[in-house]
C-alpha cells in the first residue's frame, strides 16, 4: 500500500469542509474527511439520506467544497451511476473536465439495508465509482434503531434490551463479503484505528478503474454510548479484538491489512460501550452472550483467514 | 431548411407507438438513457438497446436493476447536465414515485415515455390511466397522445420543452398501453438531420459536473425557506403554456402538424360534448362524425395536456354547452375521477351552470366501442349529469351498456 | 445567518446551495470544553489534525500544528485523547468568558 504523507495532505483543501453540524466526536465526518484526503483528482459526491447528508447540507449552507447531490435514502448507488455515465457522455461532447472521480457514501442503513439493491446494481454494472459506507451499525439519523449492520446483543431503539430480550437477537450481515462477491476490482474494510489506513484504502479504491467499495466502521457516540473523545480508542479495540477485521479484496484476492499480534477478548470491545451495558450488570452478567459474541468473532475470523490463503 | 439535407426530409413507415418513441430517441441521440423492463413499455428500451448495440447512437445506456434506480440515475445524469430519457409503465411508475417530485424540484429535464397500464392488483398488463394519474401532483408535465404519430411528434417537442430555460421541468409523454404502444399504423418520420436541428443540444443550468463552480443539490431545508424554494419550482410549470405554444408552432413548421393543449372536434357549434383523453378519442370522434350525419350537434374535446391543465381552453370550449360528458380511464375511489374533477373546476367560473356527467370506462384494457360513445351522447340529450356510471361493466342491474 | 428573510424570487432554481458556504456556520458555539494547545510540548505528529471531525486543527505552511479554530471546534476532546505528547488539555469554557467566542488560537485560517 502506498505510503501516506500527512504533511503533504495538510496543504490540500478537503472536499468536506468546516461548519457541518455532525455531533461532537462523531466518527462519520472523521472517516469521510480521511477518505477524501488521499484523492488528488476533482471529485463529485453523492450521499444517501442520513446524518452526514443532512448535517452537511443545512440550507442555505453546504459543507461540500465539491459538487454534491443527495437524491433519497435508498439510491446513492444509482445516483452516482447516472452522474458517472453523464460525465462519460458529456466528455465526448467536450464538456466539463477530464479525470473527475465519483464517490458515493451512505450510512449502514442506506447501504446494508434500504440501499443494498441500488448498490448491488451499481457494482454489478461496473461504473467507475467508489462507494463508501460509514458504518455506525444502526439508524442514527432517526434515533439509534437496529439495522442489518447492528451486531448481536447490541441494544438499539427497535431492538432494546429488556426484561426478556437481550438487545438484538441476530448477527450483523457481512456486507463487505457481499460486495466482494460481485467480483469488483477493489473491496476493503477498515475503521478509524489508524488514519493512514483509511486514506490509503480510499485512495486505492478511487484510483482503481471500475467499481470499488469501502466499509468503514465508525462510532456513533450517542448510540454506542461512549465518550465522544474515545472514537479512536474504540476503533482500535474493534480491530484488536478482531470484531472488525481490517482487510482488502483486490481482484478477488483477500489480504489482511492488520493482524493484532495479541488479539484482545471481545469483552474489551463490548464493555466500554453503553449499548452493551445489559451484558455487564453486577450480579447479572450475561456470560453466555459475551461467549456467543466471542464465538461470532472467532468463526468469522477463521473464515476470513482461510480466504486470505 | 427542410430541403437542405441530403436525406429525404420525411419517410412514412408502418410502426407502433413504442417503436415510434424508440426511433425518436435514436434520432435525438440522448446522452444518457437508464431504463428497466416492464410491459408494455419494455419495447422502448429494448429497441433503443439495439440502436446502441449497432452503434447508431452514442448514448450511455444504463440497464439498471429497478425502475427506482432508472429514474434515480436519470436524475443524477440530468442534474449533471446530460440530455436524459427513459420509459416505464404501471408498477414501474409507482416504484419511481418517490423520485418524481425530487426530479421536478431539481428542475431536472427528463423525458419519460409513460406507456399507460393499470396498477395491480389484480395483476393486469392492459391500458388504463391508473398509473399516471396518481403522479399528477408530482410536478411533471403530462402529455397524453392519441396515436403513434402524435407520440413521435411529442417526444421531439418534449425534449425542447423540458430543457427550456423558462421551464426546466420533466415530462411524461403518455400513450395507451397496447392500444397505441403495440398497434401498427403509418407514421411519418422526419429525417435525422431535421430532428437534430430541431432538438439541438442541451445547455445545462448549474450542472453538477462543473467542478469549478461546485453546487449542492438536495439540501435539507427547514420551514423558514422550504415554501419559497417550492414556489421557485412552480414557476417552470406556469411557463409551460407559453413555451409549449411557441415550440409547437416551431415543430409544426417542419411537420405540418400542430398540437394544442386540447384538441377540438366539432365543438364550436356542438350542443353536447364528450371529453376524453388518449386513444379513446378516436372512437369518440368517429361517433361524433356519424351523429353529425344524423343531425345531432355532437362534439369531442380531447384533453392532451393534463399537467399543466388547460383550464381556460376547456372553459372556452365547454362553457356554453347544453351537456358535457367526461370519460375517465381511472378511478379515484371515494372521490371524483381525475379528469371529471378538473373539467368541473374549469367550468365552475362560467356564468351559466353546465351539466357535467362523469363516466368511468376502459379499466384494465376493457374495450371502448362506438356504441358506448353513442350511449353517452344519448344520456346527455336526456339531461344526465353527476356520476353517470361505469361503461362496459358487467352488472346484474345494468341498463344497456352502462352500470351505475 | 442573515437576518433578512428573502422572498421566493431571490432563491436560485433547483433548491441548490453553493459550495463550502457552511464555513459561515459557527459550530464553535456548541462548545462547553475548550482544547488548549501547549506549543512547546506539541510534536506536530498531526494525529489531532487527521482525526478532528470538524477540521478545526490549524496547520501552518510547514505542516506544523499552530492552533485550534474556535469558530468551528465543538470541543469533543478527541484531539486531547489522541495526542501522544499530552500537548492538548481540555478546559471548561467558563474559564475563557472574557475572550471573544470566535477567537482562533494561533494563526487565523485563510478564506473565512
Amino acid at each position: 500500500m502506498s505510503a501516506v504523507n500527512l504533511r503533504e495532505l495538510t496543504r490540500r483543501d478537503n472536499p468536506l469542509c468546516e461548519g457541518h453540524r455532525m455531533c461532537p466526536g462523531c466518527g462519520a465526518p472523521t472517516a469521510l474527511r480521511q477518505a477524501f484526503m488521499g484523492i488528488e483528482s476533482p471529485v463529485v459526491v453523492t450521499g444517501a439520506t442520513g446524518c452526514m447528508e443532512v448535517s452537511t447540507t443545512v440550507y442555505p449552507y453546504s459543507a461540500w467544497r465539491v459538487p454534491f447531490m443527495h437524491v433519497a435514502f435508498e439510491n446513492a448507488g444509482a445516483a452516482i451511476s447516472g452522474v458517472e455515465a453523464a460525465h462519460r457522455a458529456l466528455r465526448r461532447r467536450g464538456m466539463f473536465r477530464d479525470g473527475i472521480k465519483f464517490v458515493a457514501f451512505g450510512g449502514d442503513g442506506g447501504t446494508y439495508d434500504i440501499g443494498l439493491q441500488s448498490l448491488s446494481g451499481a457494482l454489478e454494472r461496473g461504473h467507475d465509482i467508489t462507494y463508501i459506507c460509514y458504518n455506525n451499525q444502526g439508524y442514527m439519523n432517526t434515533g439509534a434503531q437496529r439495522s442489518g449492520a447492528t451486531p448481536r446483543s447490541a441494544s438499539a431503539t427497535t431492538s432494546p434490551a429488556g426484561a426478556k430480550l437481550p438487545g438484538k437477537l441476530q448477527k450483523q450481515k457481512n456486507l463487505t463479503e457481499i460486495a466482494a462477491a460481485h467480483g469488483i476490482p477493489y473491496v476493503a474494510q477498515t475503521t478509524l484505528h489508524n488514519p493512514t489506513d483509511v486514506i490509503a484504502k480510499v485512495k486505492r479504491a478511487v484510483e482503481t478503474p471500475g467499481a470499488a467499495f469501502v466499509n468503514i466502521l465508525v462510532p456513533c457516540p450517542l448510540f454506542w454510548k461512549i465518550d465522544p473523545a474515545d472514537q479512536t480508542r474504540i476503533c482500535r479495540l474493534a480491530a484488536d479484538s478482531r470484531f472488525w477485521p481490517v482487510y482488502e479484496v483486490i481482484c478477488g484476492e483477500y489480504k489482511l491489512s492488520y493482524e493484532p499480534k495479541k488479539p484482545l477478548p471481545i469483552e474489551e470491545f463490548l464493555r466500554p460501550q453503553g449499548r452493551y451495558a445489559h451484558l455487564f450488570r453486577a450480579y447479572a452478567e450475561r456470560a453466555d452472550l459475551i461467549k456467543e459474541a466471542q464465538s461470532d468473532v472467532d468463526s468469522d475470523w477463521e473464515r476470513l483467514k482461510s480466504r486470505c490463503g | 431548411m427542410i430541403l437542405l439535407g441530403r436525406e429525404k426530409p420525411y419517410r412514412r413507415e408502418m410502426t407502433s407507438g413504442n417503436l415510434a418513441f424508440a426511433e425518436a430517441m435514436r434520432q435525438i441521440n440522448p446522452d444518457v438513457v437508464a431504463a428497466y423492463p416492464i410491459t408494455p413499455s419494455t419495447e422502448i428500451p429494448m429497441k433503443f438497446a439495439e440502436f446502441v448495440a449497432d452503434g447508431l447512437t452514442d448514448t450511455e445506456f444504463i440497464a439498471v436493476e429497478s425502475e427506482h434506480s432508472a429514474i434515480t440515475a436519470c436524475v443524477g445524469a440530468s442534474v449533471s447536465g446530460a440530455r436524459v430519457m427513459t420509459a416505464s409503465s404501471a408498477n414501474g411508475i409507482a416504484l419511481m414515485h418517490e423520485i418524481f417530485p425530487i426530479a421536478a424540484m431539481f428542475r431536472a429535464p427528463i423525458v419519460l415515455g409513460l406507456v399507460n397500464r393499470t396498477m395491480g392488483a389484480p395483476l393486469n398488463i392492459h391500458c388504463d390511466h391508473s398509473d399516471s394519474m396518481p403522479e399528477r401532483d408530482s410536478g411533471w408535465i403530462q402529455i397524453y397522445c392519441e396515436d403513434a404519430q402524435e407520440v413521435y411528434d411529442t417526444v421531439l417537442l418534449a425534449v425542447r420543452l423540458a430543457e427550456h430555460r423558462d421551464v426546466l421541468t420533466p415530462v411524461f409523454v403518455c400513450q395507451d398501453g397496447f392500444i397505441t404502444s403495440h398497434c401498427y399504423e403509418p407514421v411519418e418520420f422526419l429525417s435525422d438531420e431535421i430532428v437534430r436541428n430541431f432538438v439541438g443540444t442541451r445547455e445545462p443550468f448549474w450542472p453538477l459536473l462543473d467542478v469549478d463552480v461546485p453546487v449542492s443539490y438536495g439540501s435539507f431545508v427547514m420551514s423558514e425557506d422550504y415554501f419559497e424554494i417550492k414556489r421557485t419550482q412552480l414557476e417552470g410549470m406556469s411557463n409551460v403554456p407559453r413555451v409549449c405554444g411557441e415550440l409547437s408552432r416551431e415543430l409544426a413548421f417542419v411537420t405540418g402538424r400542430e398540437y394544442g393543449a386540447v384538441e377540438r372536434c366539432m365543438t364550436d357549434d356542438a350542443d353536447y360534448v364528450v371529453v376524453v383523453m388518449s386513444s379513446a378519442a378516436g372512437v369518440a370522434k368517429d361517433v361524433v362524425d356519424s351523429l353529425r350525419g344524423r343531425g345531432v350537434k355532437a362534439g369531442c374535446l380531447r384533453v392532451r395536456m393534463f399537467r399543466p391543465f388547460p383550464y381556460d381552453e376547456v372553459r372556452d370550449v365547454l362553457g356554453d354547452k347544453l351537456g358535457v360528458a367526461v370519460l375517465d380511464r381511472s378511478v379515484s375511489p371515494g372521490g371524483a375521477p381525475p379528469l371529471a374533477a378538473e373539467v368541473r373546476t374549469a367550468l365552475y367560473d362560467c356564468p351559466r351552470r353546465v351539466p357535467v356527467a362523469s363516466y368511468i370506462f376502459g379499466l384494465g384494457g376493457r374495450d371502448f366501442f362506438p356504441a358506448d360513445a353513442e350511449m353517452v351522447f344519448e344520456d346527455l340529450a336526456e339531461g344526465r349529469s353527476g356520476f353517470a356510471g361505469y361503461i362496459g361493466l358487467r352488472d346484474k342491474y345494468a341498463r344497456g351498456r352502462r352500470a351505475v | 445567518m442573515s437576518a433578512e428573510l428573502k422572498c421566493w424570487q431571490d432563491f436560485p432554481p433547483g433548491g441548490i446551495a453553493f459550495g463550502a458556504t457552511a464555513r459561515q456556520v459557527e459550530t464553535g458555539l456548541w462548545r462547553s470544553m475548550r482544547p488548549v494547545l501547549d506549543a512547546v510540548r506539541c510534536v506536530s505528529c498531526l494525529r489531532c489534525w487527521v482525526q478532528c471531525p470538524d477540521a478545526s486543527i490549524i496547520t501552518d505552511s510547514d505542516a506544523r500544528v499552530s492552533g485550534v479554530d474556535f469558530f468551528f471546534c465543538k470541543g469533543c476532546g478527541l484531539c486531547a485523547k489522541v495526542c501522544p505528547a499530552g500537548a492538548i488539555v481540555m478546559r471548561p469554557e467558563a474559564e475563557f468568558l472574557n475572550e471573544p467566542c470566535g477567537a482562533v488560537q494561533g494563526t487565523s485560517p485563510e478564506g473565512r
